[in-house]
């Protein structure tokens, strides 16, 4: 029958949603086709009930008043806020003055691309870490933190299993290095904070052309132990103030994972 | 039919939001007029008052320090509304509310029966708008996010695909599965009625 392949594009229809030419052909079925104008009626209906029901909930002004506070902008930075810019401020100082030593030492433009991506990694570390809201998935589950990071960065990559590690797994969030978007995982050892960040190779070596290995880093340029390697596509920094074996150790297992 | 006209209203949505050249300050211009729509959104998912409370307060601190990750040019309203379901599917509730459900037939096209005389036709004109709340609120959360988005916020399909991070096949063919659903639960509650 003709009219069955219309209903089965009835709701896409109604929902406004074929192509323009079919839209004007079913119109012109709809009003010379009692069946499908019956059907229709009724889909309508049905739309509209659901509009109606589906409209049910208010928020009270209270409500409102709090959400409008807590996003209206501040005029004057919190304390709180206050101590992580200051803290912020103070590790890029560090940073800044270790590596431009470093710098004047190995003066050229590879080691400066260098420094500059070390130092940004060192920054997102210390200032998520400031955060009252490190992670924005809170799991110690690997299996729900992976799919977080589903459809929010351009990249897929495996979480080590921790079973006697020592290691425990805070969360994630995502991230931006210039720009381009990576994943942050959180893990914890023996109350110290490791920061492990995964970006895409081939974004951050078009940005970087300089090597970014890890022969290429003096750790003493740096306030914190760091490792960071490339495997299948993708760009690994494992960052802390944790003893560089146990860096090492979180390296080999992402390693032993990917 | 003043459903045709639904896509050009988006893009007029699309055109008009001043996305452009973001200053931090305009988050709460962009931000606020969805509060409404945003915390009814969430009282369907969450079906508890405090939790939706909890829920929009949360997504509303998310997309403001991730604001200056929102794309201009996108649209704003999938984008918050997105993060709103990434929020509540990471909590406690939606973790539990995704679970007991599976959509295992997602993804094939369903051919919806060619019926005359419905029940819900008839249960429609009574305008019983309580049965129709009843049968939302026993949809899965997917049907009934979905469905919502569709008809209450009236959201293109490329709307919901971006806020619900699916293809434009599984909003159709999840959309249609919805709306096969919510007859077959209003069947029973007319025969009751």
């Amino acid at each position: 029958m003709v009219c069955e392949s219309w209903k089965a594009k009835l709701d896409t229809y109604l929902d406004g949603e074929l192509p323009e030419q079919e839209m004007r052909t079913f119109d012109a079925h709809v009003r010379s086709c009692p069946s499908c104008s019956a059907d229709a009626l009724t889909h309508v209906q049905m739309k509209r009930a659901i509009q109606v029901a589906g409209k049910r909930f208010t928020p009270s002004t209270d409500f409102r008043r709090r959400i409008e506070r807590s996003i209206a902008p501040r005029p004057q930075r919190s304390f709180r806020l206050g101590w992580m810019v200051a803290a912020a401020a103070a590790v890029i100082l560090v940073v800044g003055a270790t590596t431009s030593t470093y710098m004047g030492t190995r003066s050229g433009r590879d080691q400066a691309l260098r420094d500059h991506v070390y130092s940004e990694i060192a920054d997102l570390h210390v200032a998520t870490l400031a955060s009252s809201s490190p992670v924005d998935v809170i799991s110690t589950d690997r299996h729900t933190v992976k799919p977080w990071f589903q459809g929010k960065i351009p990249f897929a990559f495996n979480l080590p299993e921790l079973q006697n590690s020592g290691f425990s797994l805070l969360g994630g969030r995502m991230t931006y290095l210039d720009q381009m978007p990576g994943a942050h995982l959180i893990y914890d050892v023996r109350k110290h904070h490791i920061s492990v960040f995964v970006f895409q190779e081939r974004s951050l070596s078009s940005k970087f052309p300089a090597s970014l290995d890890e022969n290429s880093l003096s750790p003493k340029q740096l306030p914190f132990n760091m490792e960071t390697w490339t495997q299948g596509g993708l760009r690994y920094f494992v960052i802390g103030d944790a003893s560089a074996a146990d860096i090492d150790s979180l390296a080999k297992l992402f390693k032993a994972a990917s | 039919m003043s459903y045709g006209n639904k896509t050009t209203v988006y893009w007029f949505t699309l055109v008009c939001v001043p996305e452009e050249s973001l200053p931090s300050e305009s988050f709460e211009q962009l931000a606020m007029p969805h509060f409404e729509r945003l915390y009814n959104f969430a009282c369907w998912l969450t079906e508890n008052r405090q939790e939706a409370e909890d829920l929009v307060q949360e997504t509303y601190a998310k997309a403001l320090k991730g604001f200056s990750s929102f794309q201009p040019g996108t649209n704003f309203r999938a984008w918050i509304y997105k993060i709103l379901r990434n929020t509540f599917l990471t909590s406690r509730t939606g973790l539990k509310a995704t679970s007991i459900v599976q959509l295992d037939l997602e993804g094939e096209e369903e051919t919806l029966p060619a019926v005359k005389e419905t029940p819900e036709s008839i249960l429609l004109q009574r305008s019983d708008g309580q049965l129709v709340q009843q049968a939302l609120e026993q949809l899965p959360v997917a049907y009934r996010e979905i469905l919502l988005l569709c008809e209450v916020e009236e959201m293109s399909y490329q709307e919901i695909s971006a806020a619900l991070a699916i293809p434009m096949g599984t909003v159709m063919s999840r959309l249609s599965r919805a709306r096969k659903t919510l007859r077959d639960g209003l069947r029973p509650r007319f025969q009751k009625g």
